[in-house]
């Protein structure tokens, strides 16, 4: 069976633009951003991250992503230790091309899912052309 | 299919594949994702694995999987085996800006230390976490021997 060998590790955020109170590691989530003709969609992989844990915030053009990802506990001793928990950040610029005010976001699985309607000046018009 | 061993923690070994680790964290600012071929770390799913003295537990990060996407067998005691598929939804007409996530299948399979009761597993998968609980077996728990005062 072919494997993916893409599917790598989470990277390690370096975007602070402040340093938090709350130490600890933060990595940058792996997003996927597509167009259609109505909206650009963003889905961001952050497992560990509860719905009620994520910090989405649009200002000054900036939508900033947060998801705080609970300390696991782990009893024991342990035999293999891979991967590291910490919280997610990431943040990107919106043009203004986007209705700010109906931003949509969902979380399922791990995976938030935001959908960035565009204003209607720049979606794309079908004009009918009549036969006569 | 590759088989991962375990390793013992706090050994000599695990500070070599510490360095190794930073070492191609650095790489990967350069380079990208092309140097993970390289790596040999980049097993997929990376798994945590810890023991009590009941249990062994594993737990890995799996963003946007189904349980009905994700097979998990214990073979010969103590072999343990993941395995799943991560599906990619996209819609019609989508232009990408950024394609950052991969998808695809995947296998992983982890020879534990000692041997587990495949009838005492439980998976359970949380906000695009697997955890997964194994009983050990008999044999395996360890044994407090009383000490006679004489």
């Amino acid at each position: 069976m072919a494997e993916t060998q893409a599917m790598v590790q989470k990277d390690r955020s370096e975007v602070h633009t402040a340093e938090r109170t709350r130490g600890g590691v933060t990595f940058t989530p792996r997003v996927d951003i597509y167009e259609t003709d109505t909206k650009l969609v963003l889905c961001a992989d952050m497992p560990g991250v509860r719905p009620q844990d994520i910090d989405l915030r649009y200002e000054r053009g900036e939508l900033v992503l947060h998801g705080r990802v609970e300390p696991r506990q782990r009893v024991g001793a342990f035999l293999l230790n891979e991967y590291e928990d910490g919280d997610f950040y990431r943040v990107f610029t919106i043009s203004e091309s986007i209705d700010a005010s109906r931003i949509e976001a969902e979380c399922k699985h791990g995976v938030l899912t935001i959908h960035l309607p565009k204003v209607a000046a720049v979606q794309p018009k079908q004009i009918n052309v009549k036969a006569n | 299919m590759r088989l991962s061993r375990w390793e013992p923690l706090g050994g000599m070994f695990n500070q070599v594949n510490h360095l190794q680790k930073e070492v191609n964290r650095l790489f990967d600012r350069w380079g990208g994702d092309g140097w993970n071929l390289m790596n040999g770390n980049t097993q997929f799913p990376p798994l945590n694995v810890w023991e009590d003295a009941e249990h062994v537990s594993v737990d890995c990060e799996l963003p946007g999987l189904d349980l009905k996407d994700l097979e998990i067998y214990v073979t010969g005691g103590n072999q343990l085996t993941i395995k799943g598929e991560r599906k990619q939804q996209l819609s019609e007409n989508a232009v990408f800006h950024r394609q950052e996530r991969t998808f695809g299948t995947f296998v992983r399979v982890l020879t534990l230390p000692f041997p587990v009761n495949s009838d005492k597993v439980e998976a359970k998968l949380e906000h695009g976490v697997l955890t997964i609980k194994l009983a050990k077996h008999e044999a395996a728990k360890p044994r407090k021997i009383a000490i006679k005062a004489e």
